[in-house]
């Protein structure tokens, strides 16, 4: 079937029987919901929609119908993932499994619907599983393995999936959907690391006796995301068996096995960076693609393994912690430093605001960064921001 | 796989430990002879201090412990089954 990327989240959600939707209309993600509705109106979905009069409620909502015990969604935008905020950390906090669906938007002022990573990144400190798609079939797919590995007893934190604006969301292209078996055999019962029954009162969050037990539930936060590595990769791993798709979980690489230069990047845009090493592979560079499939679990070791014995890589962040650096990057650097992995690394800041970036421009970008290296042996502007 | 276990921020409630009866300046008393069993004192408690009982002199009864007394009870006894009483 042809479907644009929101759509391709709205099947995803059918296939995973959802029982509980709730979210608020932003631009680019109300035509998830809208499809999902349609589905529920005309009978072919069996879920509950709760309309709500903000995203904090619609994830709140969401929130509870999950800690009573059946799968729940929500999908948002921008600003809308900005007023969730506060309910965003007490997901993850309470450890209660839960998918969303990011629309990526870049963050006012000014007022801009266009796509950049400003919003989905902007959360990577909250105890979420985080994760990007690439294209419409990955939307698809990785939604609905995203509730297998949100609800895993080894995980059991809630997950997000970013899909950028218009150049997923609303763009069609040809997805496979599975059979509603397959689905069913490949995601086990709602599994939850405790539900909320009447009868059985429990109290979620109260003000712990003892800080350090507070503390312990962060580190146990902090671990189980670092578990989820494992659980990633199977999960990949089992639904390439069903489906015969792959995506490396945690990472995936393109012509990485004899590449000395590394571009590194995550979202739609890969796309172009696959379009970029075929140019410059042609052109006789030895140019290799590292896309960050997770941002959160962070691919550490997955990462260093591939660009040990490199000699660069560029990061391609379409995101920017201001008065630093772009997070991706943040986050590569300091890892690859750690466990001794010396590969100069360049962070380039493009796309900001949904400016179009093509496969030309990644291209030239590091066609110049391979040339200063090996001309001067050094990089001299290591966070560019590049305007076209 | 084994059941992994998490660090959860959960808890049991429990009767509370601070006896906020003391605070009270009137306490309610139900004339059990009047009182239709509506449940209307026990569902609008402020401190769930009401317990339903059903026992053959009394249907409902108040936790002198933890009401505060405030009043809502007999505010909302649609009999006038009960009254505030100064404490002595």
């Amino acid at each position: 079937m042809h479907l644009t990327g929101n759509y391709a989240v709205a099947w995803a959600v059918k296939l995973s029987r959802v029982k509980v939707v709730s979210a608020y209309p932003i631009t680019p993600q109300t035509t998830i919901v809208e499809k999902i509705s349609e589905f529920v109106e005309s009978g072919m979905m069996d879920a509950k929609i709760v309309r709500v009069e903000s995203e904090h409620s619609a994830l709140a909502t969401v929130f509870g119908a999950a800690s009573s015990g059946v799968r729940a969604f929500t999908a948002t935008s921008s600003h809308g993932l900005m007023y969730m905020y506060e309910m965003v950390w007490w997901s993850a906090g309470a450890r209660v499994p839960i998918v969303m669906a990011i629309v990526t938007r870049t963050i006012g002022a000014p007022w801009n619907i266009w796509s950049d990573h400003s919003d989905f990144m902007s959360q990577r400190d909250t105890g979420w599983l985080m994760m990007f798609a690439e294209h419409n079939q990955e939307v698809l797919d990785s939604v609905i393995q995203l509730f297998r590995i949100s609800e895993d007893p080894r995980v059991y934190l809630p997950g997000m999936i970013a899909l950028d604006a218009f150049i997923l969301s609303h763009t069609t292209e040809p997805v496979d959907i599975p059979d509603q078996s397959l689905v069913d055999s490949f995601l086990p019962g709602r599994r939850q690391p405790y539900t909320f029954k009447s009868g059985d009162p429990i109290t979620m969050g109260n003000l712990p006796s003892n800080p350090r037990d507070n503390m312990r539930m962060r580190w146990d936060v902090h671990k189980s995301l670092v578990a989820a590595k494992k659980v990633i990769t199977e999960v990949d791993r089992e639904w390439s068996k069903l489906t015969g798709r792959s995506y490396g979980g945690l990472i995936e690489c393109y012509m990485c096995s004899d590449a000395k230069y590394f571009i590194i990047g995550a979202g739609a845009w890969v796309g172009d960076m696959r379009e970029a090493v075929d140019m410059l592979r042609s052109e006789g560079y030895e140019v290799g693609l590292i896309k960050l499939r997770f941002v959160r679990p962070f691919p550490v070791e997955e990462l260093a393994e591939v660009m040990r014995g490199g000699k660069g890589a560029i990061v391609f962040d379409r995101s920017v912690s201001a008065g630093s650096a772009g997070p991706l990057y943040l986050d590569t650097v300091a890892h690859l430093g750690a466990l001794n992995v010396e590969v100069p690394v360049k962070n380039v800041i493009a796309g900001i605001a949904g400016v179009d970036v093509t496969y030309n421009d990644i291209a030239g970008v590091v066609r110049s960064f391979i040339e200063e290296i090996e001309s001067k042996g050094v990089v001299s502007n290591y966070v560019e921001w590049y305007f076209r | 796989m084994s059941e992994i276990s998490h660090i959860l921020p959960l808890s049991k409630p429990k009767e509370g430990i601070s006896r906020t009866g003391t605070w009270r300046l009137k306490k309610p008393v139900i004339d059990h002879s009047k009182c239709v069993k509506c449940m209307m004192c026990w569902l609008h408690c402020p401190e769930s201090t009401i317990d339903v009982v059903e026992s053959s002199d009394k249907f409902v009864e108040v936790n002198y412990d933890f009401c505060k007394g405030c009043g809502v009870c007999a505010n909302v006894c649609p009999v006038k089954a009960i009254s505030m009483v100064p404490e002595g």
